[in-house]
C-alpha cells in the first residue's frame, strides 16, 4: 500500500478532524512515500508537529521565481537547525507553482524552487543525501481561487519529513 | 479494386474497406464540387445524408445511426452544413437507383451522400456513393467498409473521412482517437485517470486508476502506445502503455530523479524528454529498445515540452534561456538552437503540425492565456484563442484542426477539451464524461 492510501485511510479514520478543510494536506504527497505527517505534539520540539507549526515547513515564492527571500531563509535556517539536532529524519523538500503557466513549464519551476531549498538547508550544513526533491508543478494547489491571494501560498516549497530509519 | 486489413486490438475489429466495382458505377473522378479550405471557407456547403439503406433486419438498427454520426462528422467541421431529413423531397430507397438529381437541387443539398448496410452475424458491411448533385455525377467511386457490428462508429467516420477529403482535397481526421487526462473531483483534490476515446468523445477507455497523477499523454506515430508522465513512484516519472494490451511500464528508471514530458520520435523508436537533477530541467533522448540515453541541452535554464519535426530532423521546444519561456529549434541531436517565438508574452508548449509546415503553441500574455500558431521559422503568428487558460494544443492527423486544454477560473474551476480550426473558427468543446486535460491526437487509423 502506498503512503498516498496509507494517509488517505488515516484521514478517513480520524473522521473529522479535518472537517471543513478541504484543502490538500502536503503530507499526502511524500515522494518517498514514507511521510510522517503532523505526529507528536507541537510543543514537543523534537515532534514533527513542531517542526511544521513551530518552525514551518514551507517557504513562498514570488512570482515565476526560485529565489529564496529573506523570510524564506529564516524558515530554512529553522529547519536545519531542527535536521541536524533530529537526525532520524530525511526530508522530501516539495516544488509547487501556481496556475499561471503550462503544466510542463510549472513541473521544472517546482523542481527549481524544491532546489532552491534544498541547496539552503545543504549551506546549513544538512546533509544532502538527506533531502529529495520532487517537483507538482501547478497540481497540487492549496488554494483554490484564481487570485493572487491564492497564488501566493501555492507556489511554495513544502519540506516534508520522513523517518530516515527506513531509508 | 484494393483492399486493407488493419487489426484494432481495443475494438477488437477487423476492418476491411473495398472500391465498389460495379457496373454503372463512375470511375474515380473529382468533380466541381469542391471546398479550398485555404480560401477561408464562410459559408459552409450545404449537403443531405439520408438515413442508410438497411438491406436486411439486423442492419436497421445501424442505418440510422451511422448516417448521423456521418453528418455529425461532416457538420462538426464547420466547412458543411446539412439539409435535414425534414426538407427532404426524395427518399434513398434502394441503393443501386437513379438518383433524383432535382429533388436534391430543390433543396440546395450541393452534395449528396446515400448508403446501404448489412449485417450477417457480428459482421457489419458499409457501402456509399457520394454525389455531386449539382453536376448530377457522382464524386469518387463507390466504397465498403466492413467490420464487426461494435465498431460501426468507426465505418461511419471512414465513410465521413472519404466523403471530407473528396470534397476539400484534404486527407481525413474523423476515424482517429484522443488519449487525454480523465479529471474529477475538486480543485484542491483533483483525481487524475488516463483515458482514450474516439475524437468526437465516444467510447471513453480508461487506462490507468486514480491513484498517481498522470500528465500529457502522446501517441506513438501508429498509435499503439502512449507516452505520459506518472507519479506511481512518487516522482514524476515516464511510462509507456501498450493500447491494446493496456499494459504499461515504467521508461525512465532513475530513482529520485523526475522525468517528464515525453514525446516520441517519428519513426517511434525514440523518446524527447525533460529530466529535472539539481533544479535545472534539460532535454534528453532515449532509444527505446536500448534504453541508451543522450543529452541534447546543458543550459541552466529550463529546457521542456519538446517536440519532434514529421521527418525528425529537428526538435522545437520551451526554454526560459532569454528570462521568460520562448520557444527554440534546434537538431534533432542537440546543438546549437534558433530562437522562433519573438511576440510580447511567454510560449510553451510548442507542437509541431504532422504537415510539417505549422508550431501550435500556447502563449500567455497579460493575463490570458491562448492557442496560436506560427511556421516552422516563426513568422506568420497567428493567435487561435483567447481564455483565462487555454493551453497544451495537439493536432489533427490532418494537420486543419488543433484540440486543447480550457480551464476555467477560480474556486470551481474545471478543465474542458476544445477544438478549434486553424483558421481559429469552428471553437467548441469536445465532449467528456468528467473533466479533461492535456489532450493527444492519434494518427488516422488503418
Amino acid at each position: 500500500m502506498s503512503g498516498l492510501n496509507k494517509a488517505l485511510l488515516v484521514v478517513a479514520a480520524l473522521g473529522l478532524a479535518a472537517c471543513g478543510d478541504t484543502s490538500w494536506d502536503d503530507t499526502r504527497f511524500n515522494g518517498t512515500g514514507a511521510g510522517v505527517g503532523a505526529a507528536g505534539s507541537a510543543s514537543d520540539p523534537a515532534s514533527p508537529a513542531y517542526f511544521q507549526e513551530a518552525i514551518g515547513d514551507r517557504v513562498l515564492f514570488a512570482v515565476d521565481q526560485s529565489t529564496l527571500s529573506p523570510e524564506a531563509e529564516a524558515v530554512l535556517r529553522g529547519q536545519a537547525g531542527w535536521l541536524l539536532t533530529n537526525t532520524d529524519y530525511n526530508v522530501t523538500i516539495q516544488g509547487h507553482a501556481d496556475e499561471q503557466g503550462t503544466r510542463e513549464y510549472n513541473l521544472a519551476l517546482g523542481a527549481r524552487r524544491a532546489n532552491a531549498a534544498r541547496e539552503f538547508l545543504i549551506s546549513q550544513g544538512v546533509a544532502g543525501d538527506r533531502i529529495q526533491v520532487v517537483s507538482f508543478g501547478k497540481e497540487r494547489p492549496l488554494e483554490i481561487c484564481s487570485a493572487e491571494s491564492c497564488y501566493a501560498k501555492n507556489r511554495r516549497a513544502v519540506t516534508v519529513l520522513a523517518s530516515g530509519l527506513t531509508g | 479494386m484494393s483492399t486493407y486489413l488493419a487489426r484494432l486490438a481495443v475494438h477488437g475489429l477487423a476492418l476491411c474497406a473495398a472500391a465498389l466495382v460495379m457496373a454503372g458505377a463512375a470511375l474515380a473522378q473529382t468533380g466541381p464540387l469542391r471546398i479550398e479550405i485555404d480560401q477561408g471557407v464562410i459559408e459552409p456547403l450545404p449537403y443531405a445524408v439520408p438515413d442508410f439503406i438497411p438491406e436486411d433486419a439486423a442492419a436497421s438498427e445501424y442505418a440510422s445511426l451511422i448516417a448521423r454520426v456521418v453528418a455529425a462528422d461532416l457538420s462538426g467541421t464547420g466547412l458543411f452544413r446539412e439539409v435535414p431529413a425534414s426538407a427532404h423531397i426524395s427518399k434513398i430507397t434502394g441503393f443501386d437507383d437513379p438518383v433524383r438529381f432535382a429533388d436534391w437541387k430543390a433543396v440546395n443539398a450541393q452534395a449528396l451522400i446515400a448508403g446501404a448496410v448489412t449485417v450477417k452475424g457480428r459482421q457489419l458491411t458499409v457501402r456509399f456513393r457520394s454525389y455531386d448533385v449539382f453536376a448530377e455525377n457522382e464524386l469518387g467511386g463507390g466504397l465498403q467498409f466492413s467490420g464487426s457490428t461494435d465498431g460501426w462508429r468507426r465505418m461511419a467516420h471512414k465513410v465521413a473521412d472519404a466523403v471530407y477529403s473528396r470534397i476539400t482535397g484534404e486527407g481525413g481526421y474523423f476515424d482517429s482517437r484522443v488519449v487525454f487526462v480523465s479529471e474529477t473531483g475538486p480543485k484542491n483534490d483533483r483525481r487524475k485517470r488516463l483515458a482514450i476515446m474516439d475524437y468526437d468523445g465516444a467510447n471513453v477507455q480508461y487506462l490507468t486508476n486514480s491513484e498517481a497523477i498522470v500528465l500529457a499523454p502522446r501517441f506513438s506515430p501508429t498509435g499503439d502506445r502512449v507516452l505520459y508522465t506518472s507519479y506511481e513512484t512518487g516522482f514524476p516519472q515516464i511510462h509507456v502503455l501498450d493500447v491494446g494490451k493496456v499494459q504499461r511500464r515504467i521508461l525512465s528508471t532513475d530513482e529520485g530523479i523526475m522525468s517528464f514530458a515525453p514525446r516520441f520520435s517519428p519513426d517511434g523508436r525514440t523518446v524527447v524528454y525533460s529530466q529535472s537533477q539539481g533544479g535545472n530541467t534539460d532535454l534528453f533522448t532515449m532509444d527505446i529498445a536500448s534504453g541508451q540515453r543522450s543529452r541534447l541541452t546543458t543550459a541552466p535554464s529550463i529546457e521542456t515540452a519538446p517536440s519532434f519535426s514529421p521527418d525528425g530532423s529537428q526538435i522545437v521546444f520551451e526554454s526560459d534561456r532569454s528570462g521568460a519561456p520562448q520557444l527554440y529549434v534546434m537538431p534533432a541531436s542537440g546543438g546549437a538552437a534558433q530562437r522562433i517565438s519573438f511576440g510580447t508574452g511567454r510560449y510553451g508548449t510548442p507542437v509541431w503540425s504532422p504537415r510539417g509546415d505549422l508550431i501550435a503553441f500556447t502563449k500567455q500574455n497579460k493575463g490570458r492565456f491562448h492557442i496560436g500558431v506560427m511556421r516552422a521559422d516563426g513568422s506568420e503568428e497567428r493567435l487561435l484563442t483567447a481564455s483565462f487558460l487555454d493551453e497544451g494544443p495537439t493536432w489533427s492527423p490532418n494537420g486543419r484542426v488543433i484540440m486543447f486544454t480550457r480551464e476555467t477560473q477560480g474556486a470551481s474551476g474545471r478543465a474542458l477539451l476544445y477544438s478549434v480550426d486553424i483558421s481559429g473558427r469552428n471553437l467548441k468543446p469536445v465532449r467528456t464524461p468528467d473533466g479533461a486535460s492535456d489532450p493527444a491526437w492519434s494518427p488516422l487509423q488503418n
